[in-house]
């Protein structure tokens, strides 16, 4: 099945995805990578608000390549050069605290990632997005409306992009707790064992 | 004697270099995905070989990088033995990395490993990481590969017993297995055997610059068996998992038996250029 979605997303729009399907994403999307979740967990843990909106987000596993240029009145304007998908699996284990405290709905990444399919349950899938794709990515961001903790550098800062139609994604762990990496996995460990 | 080769001539001809590698893969590398694409029975698979056929497109026509991860910066430089280089190498090659990062642009990635702070021009102690070999001849060749941390952090060094030979091949493909989805495959795999505990790591990453098809039967024959695992374009089943493997090799001691395994993504990116020589 193909679906497209826009963000904010509800428990009702991820809820539909079966692993296997392929999604579209549409509107505001979050990038995240280690130091952005473990501020964020951080934040949490001392009680501050986040200066972003994490109800029905989507997350994006990326370190974009970004440039600045000169807007009107000296303002700063941001463009993507080149934004694909880092490897999940290194945000694996902050992610289940990041769920219990905010209602993400959307991981996006690559790879795949272990040991969090529990704490999607009911409430938010992993997509993945090809890896290395970039310049691919690139094109479907519209916009670079803020920048969130440029302190930690370009590629762990936290970017909001406007993106249209983003993917294609395949939908990698479900709400139902299907993974389709470790059930691949699964498969190749077995037939290397019987070699 | 040194001909042409100027110290403004390494800067100028190392970024060219540099841009062409991070922009445009190898037409080895680019044919040996198309022909991938042809033979996937996966639909899932295919769509991943088609994403990655149209971002190298999009990549090479609008001169941006493949890969917002631009990599760390390794460079073999040959210096033929004839030459007399009156002038800083290294600080040309450094130039070259510091313009490239701003003008590609590169995405800066080079940080202290213990403060993590990020020196914002992809260089720093021991970065860009050179290696200098001279050679027969009148000329300077310089060859650089950016290498993306996704696949670099699913290479194995693996001290080995000399009686374990026969588990060498099984080293690779578990190596392959465990890394799954998360290098980026299709992979190539470049392995080293031999030498010494560094050297075997060197031999292993620079088999990834060999042409792709270049292999022999053993390679082949641990290549077939990768792509038996079904683990598939980025993880997510299918027929390649892995486009090559690339095996160097060097004698060792006769108690040692070092085997090192670079794992590559599909964005085999490496560019070279020859200065000097008898023009």
């Amino acid at each position: 099945m193909e679906y497209h979605l826009k963000t904010p997303l509800k428990e009702e729009d991820v809820e539909q995805l079966n692993a296997g399907d392929i999604v579209y994403i549409s509107g505001i999307v979050l990038t995240a990578r280690d130091e952005a979740h473990a501020r964020i967990l951080e934040m949490h843990e001392e009680g501050h608000e986040l200066p972003f909106d994490l109800e029905g987000a989507a997350i994006y596993h990326c370190g974009p390549l970004m440039q600045k240029k000169e807007a009107d009145q000296g303002a700063e304007e941001w463009t993507v050069v080149a934004a694909g998908p880092t490897t999940s699996d290194r945000m694996s284990k902050m992610t289940p605290e990041l769920l219990k405290h905010y209602n993400v709905r959307t991981l996006i990444g690559k790879g795949g990632m272990n040991n969090v399919a529990e704490s999607l349950k009911g409430k938010c899938v992993y997509l993945a997005y090809t890896g290395g794709c970039a310049a691919l990515a690139a094109g479907s961001i519209k916009k670079v409306p803020k920048v969130h903790w440029f302190d930690l550098g370009m590629p762990e800062a936290v970017w909001e992009l406007e993106v249209d139609e983003f993917g294609p994604l395949i939908v990698g762990i479900d709400t139902k707790s299907n993974d389709l990496f470790t059930s691949i996995k699964e498969k190749a460990r077995e037939s290397f064992s019987k070699k | 004697m040194t001909g042409n080769i100027t110290y403004d001539a390494v800067v100028e001809a190392t970024f060219n270099i540099i841009k062409e590698a991070e922009t445009i893969l190898p037409e080895d590398v680019v044919k040996a995905l198309e022909t991938a694409k042809e033979n996937e029975s996966s639909d899932v698979a295919r769509s991943q070989i088609e994403a990655i056929l149209k971002n190298i497109e999009i990549a090479g026509n609008n001169s941006i990088p493949l890969c917002q991860d631009t990599g760390i910066l390794i460079f073999y430089v040959e210096i033929g033995k004839e030459l007399n280089l009156d002038f800083d190498l290294k600080g040309a090659i450094l130039e070259a990395t510091r313009t490239a990062t701003q003008q590609v642009p590169l995405r800066p990635n080079a940080v202290d490993p213990i403060t993590r702070s990020n020196s914002s021009d992809n260089t720093g102690e021991g970065l860009p990481d050179i290696k200098y070999d001279f050679v027969e001849g009148n000329q300077l060749k310089i060859t650089v590969a950016p290498k993306g941390a996704g696949s670099e952090n699913m290479s194995t060094l693996k001290m080995m017993n000399p009686t374990e030979l026969g588990s060498i091949e099984d080293l690779i493909v578990e190596t392959v297995l465990n890394a799954g989805g998360r290098p980026c495959p299709p992979v190539i795999v470049g392995v080293g055997i031999g030498g010494s505990f560094d050297k075997a790591a060197r031999l292993a990453k620079s088999s990834l610059l060999r042409d792709v098809d270049d292999m022999d039967d053993d390679e082949r024959n641990v290549l077939a068996r990768i792509n038996s695992l079904g683990i598939g374009p980025m993880g997510l089943g299918g027929d390649t998992t892995a486009l090559a493997v690339h095996v160097g090799r060097s004698y060792c001691h006769t108690a040692s038996l070092p085997v090192a395994i670079n794992i590559q993504c599909w964005a085999n990116r490496h560019s070279s250029v020859t200065l000097g020589g008898d023009e």
